[in-house]
């Protein structure tokens, strides 16, 4: 379990690291904190020619608030300060939350959320939680040839980023650069929760839930993710809306549940069949959008 | 490639292969067995040193990143140099303390755990036993059943808050 | 520090080993690397069943960095099936075929990861690359999985020279079950399975190997739990003598049972070495290790019991398969474990048992801890529980009535275990580890406690169960102590250690016999240089029959001792006492002798050494039990399910265990710690799940589930120490027995916790995963 030759790059700024990757006739791969991909390394299921490690790019590791008192994750940016960065606890408090759900502390060292955004995992937390939160993905590529200025930049919705189980919007030069945390509105609350089989797996099913709610209480906004509850990270629209214009009671937070178990699709594997899967994703529902529920009022 | 880096606090520098994992360049490279590799993919914590202070898995991680860091392994933690003969006097407290609850058995899982340890008790010194459990729950042991390293941090961050550094720290909890 | 009356077993001593672990300065295999070593790597089948019909490793030879590639074809003599480690016992009726596999594969594949090619190149990852290049042409044959149809006549068969995969066949029986169970008052039958697991030591295997040709001696570094039947193997298959080999199992980490076995890179190691002139080290990693380090336990029962009215056992009966894997090196041992253990603390009149063995196209099964009698454990703890549910007792109650009482010792079960010697009990305190679990769980008050809601809707439930574990079989291990000028004692032993605390423990019996502190003894295990008699460590029985040649040999020594000082100090050997490292007068400290000059004067340079005598404090012994001793104890444990989502979390676990005299109880509770977490990790989340091809699914850390820290609970334990008959320490073994009885007490406590929601549910299937609980939680509503 010894990783393939490669020859490696350091780059030191984002125009570098774009630079590096953009080699046509090899295959590059970024190296962000290296939790999945290094695994993959060892065991030999990938073997990219050039390793481009972002780990020196220093304007990629900030988190800012924006204009509009969101937030601007740098890619970067490591999961232990998801749970540490007491600005990150205010503005995105369920992004504090859900960290701690993510592996183990000595993972949450390394990993960074561009990466864990960018490897497309539908098991994996943060891209269910920032799906919940309307994310934005900042993508950046080195011009090529005919284009203007040395970098091309977009900005994509989260929800349109992710393509597949490990496959995503960003073409082979292409370097997720930062996450765009909207601003959370009044009357909001959040909550997260899954259900692994132990301590830092990664979920059997887990819900990341947003709920609004006007000054009479009636649910004006809501957004549910599951993890583990489709191809991709999902963002469960349908069901979410069964919850807008109600009054979070318990039987309308168990319509919301139940519509959100029937229309997931969650894939079976040797820790849980898909039957299990629904209804741990009905179950989650519930008990996280009650408790989305119950914040929002305080 | 050359890189240059701080090892238990010593310079090292010197030319390593792109693809040499932490975990073996520091066994082989620098001569620092107490680190052990135990699956090679993330998740035992066998492996597991500081970067800067905050516990890493040395096997995901190349000797390469390590450029113009610190690293710290078991070898750094006890106040025995290299040759002085070791004994439970000269321990660090996490690692008498272990040795004091029977936190260790076959002992190959230790390094990581001690790694892990003393960062957790650094920025929490004064943990439940519950939140020692999650602390080194990135760790497999299967000698001890984990009842005695839980029952060797809670000791340790004993010792730490009584007569360490970490006691005037308790008051901000 | 000092103990009065110099009493040492007994008496929570830290470990002597521990400075070193803790430091980072302990020598394991891995640490081991000779100027020049290159490094080995295998190429392995993905496929479990094929046949290999070319080989192409002519790039991979190429490649550089590479020093050789060897494949079945450079083997020469070495081709030739490995040992069977462990005979069948002479059992009437008895049907075993032996087949053991090539060190590498001439043609035909029978499990996933038999090794192809050995590769040895500069380094670890060059040979890795080089393992790339390797092209292997395989057909592949319908591969035998399914344990349930192994033995079918249209299976595909995985031994051409063998009628059907049927490796063995055993009948054992006392009593006439047939008439037992025509007088009962209840008769159930139940079909059980018990899943596969791995041993799962953090230190994947190891063997380093350097041949000096100028010494023309061997030296092997080896991650073995037995270090001198493997040097002796090993020296056989290269031609060598004995005393040419020196294999040296250092710092272990961890070994579980797998690390007891032979393994054909034991032999291709050092045989590498003497041809390439060049130390040659092999790290398996962990991958292989989930296909080329043997595995345990995949069984299928179909187990009834015979009840009275009142729950007294009439008999049971039991007819199952036990999967072996592709081949059967390590013999009968697991399932006459099964056969016998199933019996544990019980008056069970009648008994008829049959089991036959499978080949299937997995990796090999060979003892894992507890080897076996988990299974036993299980299917006998579960009868009891339906029986007792079926009567409207407790199940407290049945087990009450039924267990084995202290005047009946020794207890004769009239069936053979897996040492050949009849299944008897030396000594127990069943009744009394089970009234003491109770009390110790509030058994008596638990059904009211149920009753009480739970906050967060989940429900409680209690479990209390019994085992036995037979422990320190033969046939012998031997032990040399020798006082050196300096006052250190040097104790050596042939058993490998692997974290049991041997350093300790066994320093602790000779600190007793001459009056040393434990940490003046220097314990060396597992060196053959230091000593090359003994068998291993295994079935729990370090203590039990290493302990007690040590005990033997730390009393010649003592005697030695007092002679030469009744002689130095012109007194009567009886007028003598050892203490502090010396040999004083009894009632004048004063007049007293060390022990290091005693050592000194014992091994004189000029002068003469009485005749009849031997020079220096040294003696040598052996210890061969006649049979095995049998440890017990009951388990309790309080579950809280969540029926939502079929999610388990164990409240309090509690051990009153029974190994006999404790020599160390820090040390013991760290064993039955181990044990109960291996044991929760069986019955809750470890499992190997095998595809429709027969390829591993799980082959990692990710995926196959070791319990972690959050998945223990604390463990609760007591002592009872009823002294084994059978050896002079009267110490029995304790290694195992941690893990025995889990999985009963798991499945009883949940289905007590869901005794309302699904009154109907049984637990008959281990590992039970919340996915599987879920399914049964569905099929009840």
């Amino acid at each position: 379990m010894k990783p393939p030759p490669f020859e490696y790059v350091a780059a030191a700024s984002l125009d570098g690291a774009l630079e590096a990757l953009a080699e046509p006739s090899l295959e590059t791969r970024a190296l962000a904190g290296g939790q999945s991909l290094v695994p993959m390394l060892n065991f030999r299921l990938a073997a990219p020619e050039r390793l481009v490690d972002l780990n020196g790019i220093e304007e990629l590791a900030r988190v800012e608030e924006t204009e509009s008192g969101g937030l601007r994750l740098g890619a970067m940016v490591r999961h232990l300060r998801l749970e540490r960065d007491p600005l990150i606890a205010r503005r995105a408090p369920l992004l504090a939350e859900a960290a701690p759900f993510i592996a183990h502390p000595q993972i949450r060292s390394r990993g960074t959320v561009g990466g864990s955004v960018a490897h497309a995992d539908p098991a994996a937390e943060l891209p269910a939680v920032l799906l919940t939160l309307g994310a934005r993905v900042r993508i950046a590529r080195r011009s090529r040839g005919g284009e203007s200025g040395s970098r091309v930049e977009r900005t994509l919705d989260l929800e349109d980023f992710f393509l597949g189980p490990f496959f995503s919007a960003l073409e082979p030069d292409e370097l997720l650069t930062a996450i765009e945390v909207p601003p959370s509105a009044p009357g909001e609350g959040t909550a997260f929760d899954e259900v692994a089989r132990r301590r830092g797996d990664y979920a059997l099913a887990g819900v990341a839930a947003r709920v609004r709610l006007d000054s009479r209480g009636v649910c004006d906004e809501a957004a549910i993710s599951l993890v583990n509850g489709g191809a991709t990270p999902c963002l469960m629209r349908e069901a979410a809306r069964t919850l807008v214009g109600a009054e979070p009671t318990p039987e309308a937070v168990g319509a919301t549940a139940a519509a959100c178990a029937e229309t997931c699709e969650p894939a079976a594997d040797m820790h849980a069949n898909e039957a299990y899967r629904r209804h741990l994703v009905r179950t989650l529902t519930a008990r996280v959008v009650s408790r989305a529920a119950g914040r929002a009022r305080t | 490639m050359r890189i240059s880096a701080r090892i238990n606090g010593s310079a090292w520098s010197g030319d390593v292969e792109p693809r040499l994992l932490l975990s073996d360049f520091l066994r082989s490279e620098v001569g620092l067995t107490g680190t052990h590799v135990g699956c090679e993919h993330g998740v035992c914590g066998a492996c597991t040193v500081q970067l800067d202070g905050e516990p890493v898995r040395a096997c995901l991680m190349f000797a390469v990143q390590i450029e113009g860091h610190e690293v710290t392994t078991v070898e750094g933690l006890a106040a025995a140099a290299p040759g002085e003969a070791v004994s439970v006097e000269r321990l660090h407290p996490v690692q008498r303390a272990l040795h004091e609850a029977h936190g260790l058995q076959c002992g190959f899982c230790t390094p990581g755990i001690l790694m892990t340890a003393e960062a957790f008790l650094r920025e929490n010194p004064a943990p439940s036993r519950e939140e020692i459990r999650e602390a080194v729950s990135g760790h497999l042991c299967r000698c001890t059943g984990y009842h005695n390293i839980v029952e060797g941090v809670a000791l340790a961050a004993e010792r730490l808050a009584a007569d360490g550094p970490g006691a005037d720290r308790d008051g901000d909890r | 520090m000092s103990r009065a009356g110099g009493t040492w077993v007994g008496a929570r001593v830290p470990r002597n080993e521990d400075a070193r672990l803790l430091t980072g300065r302990a020598q394991f295999v891995e640490d081991v690397e000779p100027p020049g070593a290159l490094h080995a790597a295998f190429v392995r089948s993905d496929l479990p069943a094929g046949r290999l019909r070319g080989l192409d490793v002519e790039r991979a030879r190429a490649h550089p960095g590479v020093h050789a590639v060897f494949t079945a074809a450079d083997l020469g003599p070495l081709l030739r099936p490995g040992a069977v480690l462990v005979p069948p016992p002479p059992l009437e009726g008895l049907v075993f075929h032996a087949r053991t596999a090539l060190p590498l594969v001439r043609e035909r594949i029978r499990h996933q990861g038999e090794a192809l090619a050995m590769i040895v190149a500069d380094s670890r990852y060059v040979a890795e690359d080089a393992a790339q290049l390797v092209e292997a042409d395989i057909e592949p044959l319908d591969p035998v999985v399914d344990l349930g149809r192994a033995l079918d006549e249209d299976a595909p068969r995985i031994h051409d020279d063998l009628p059907s995969n049927l490796a063995a066949y055993v009948r054992q029986a006392k009593g006439d079950y047939a008439a037992a169970r025509a007088r009962a008052d209840l008769v159930l039958e139940r079909r059980f399975s018990y899943d596969r697991g791995i041993g799962g030591a953090i230190e994947n295997r190891a063997v380093v190997a350097e041949w000096d040709a100028r010494a023309d001696r061997l030296q092997v570094w080896d991650t073995t739990q037995a270090p001198i039947p493997v040097r002796n193997v090993v020296a056989a298959a290269l031609g060598l003598s004995e005393s040419q080999v020196r294999f040296i199992a250092p710092f272990v980490g961890g070994g579980f049972g797998p690390k007891i076995m032979f393994y054909a890179e034991e032999i291709l190691v050092p045989w590498a070495s003497i041809r390439l002139g060049r130390p040659v080290k092999w790290v398996e990693d962990r991958y292989e290790n989930f296909f080329a380090t043997t595995q345990e336990r995949g069984q299928l029962h179909e187990a009834e019991i015979s009840v009275t009215r009142e729950g007294r056992i009439l008999g049971v009966r039991d007819i199952f398969i036990h999967d072996s894997g592709a081949y059967d090196p390590y013999g009968l041992t697991i399932p006459i474990n099964t056969q016998c253990t199933l019996l544990g603390p019980y008056r069970v009149p009648n008994y008829e048992s049959e089991f036959r063995v499978a080949f299937t196209n997995k990796p090999i099964v060979t003892p894992v801890r507890g080897a076996g009698r988990q299974h036993g454990v299980f299917i006998m703890e579960r009868l009891l529980d339906l029986a007792a549910r079926g009567l409207g007792l407790d199940p407290v109650e049945i087990r009450r009535r039924n267990v084995i009482g202290s005047d009946e010792f020794p207890y004769n079960h009239e069936i053979m275990y897996q040492d050949f010697a009849p299944l008897r009990y030396d000594s127990g305190s069943y009744e009394e580890s089970l009234e003491e679990a109770v009390r110790l769980v509030g058994h008596e008050t638990f059904p009211r406690e149920r009753e009480r809601a739970q906050p967060d809707g989940r429900v409680v439930g209690v479990g209390v169960v019994n085992y036995v574990e037979g422990t320190g079989i033969g046939p012998y291990e031997g032990a040399r102590i020798t006082v050196e000028p300096g006052g250190t004692v040097r104790l050596a032993t042939g058993v490998g250690t692997q974290g049991q605390g041997h350093f300790t423990s066994f320093a602790q019996i000779v600190a007793d016999a001459i009056g040393v502190q434990p940490s003046d003894v220097r314990v060396v295990t597992g060196d053959t240089s230091d000593f090359h008699w003994g068998t291993g460590t295994f079935a729990s029985r370090g203590a039990v029959v290493a302990g007690n040649a040590i005990h033997a040999a730390a009393q010649s020594v003592r005697e030695k001792i007092l002679r030469h000082a009744a002689k130095a100090l012109e007194v009567d050997p009886e007028d003598l006492e050892l203490a502090d490292g010396a040999a004083r007068v009894r009632g004048a400290p004063d007049l007293s002798v060390d022990l290091g000059a005693l050592a000194l004067s014992a091994n004189p340079l000029r002068g003469a050494v009485e005749p009849g005598t031997e020079p220096g404090l040294e003696a040598t012994s052996y210890f061969g039990p006649p049979y095995g001793t049998t440890a017990n104890g009951t388990h309790a444990v309080v579950v809280a399910v969540d029926p939502e989502t079929a999610m388990v979390e164990i409240l309090r676990y509690i051990v009153v265990h029974d190994c006999g005299t404790v020599i160390n109880p820090t040390i013991v509770e760290g064993q039955i710690h181990g044990g109960v977490a291996a044991g929760i990790g069986n019955a809750f989340y470890e499992e190997l799940v095998f595809d429709e091809f027969g390829g591993t699914s799980n082959a990692s850390f990710m995926d196959y589930l070791l319990p972690t820290s959050t998945d223990v609970p604390p463990i609760e334990t007591a002592h009872l120490e009823t002294p084994s008959t059978l050896n002079p320490l009267g110490t029995k073994g304790v290694g195992e027995g941690g893990a025995i009885p889990v999985a009963a007490a798991f499945a009883q406590a949940v289905e007590d916790a869901l005794a309302d929601i699904a009154p109907g549910l049984e637990i008959l299937d281990i590992p039970l995963s919340p996915g599987r609980l879920f399914e049964l939680l569905r099929g009840a509503s």
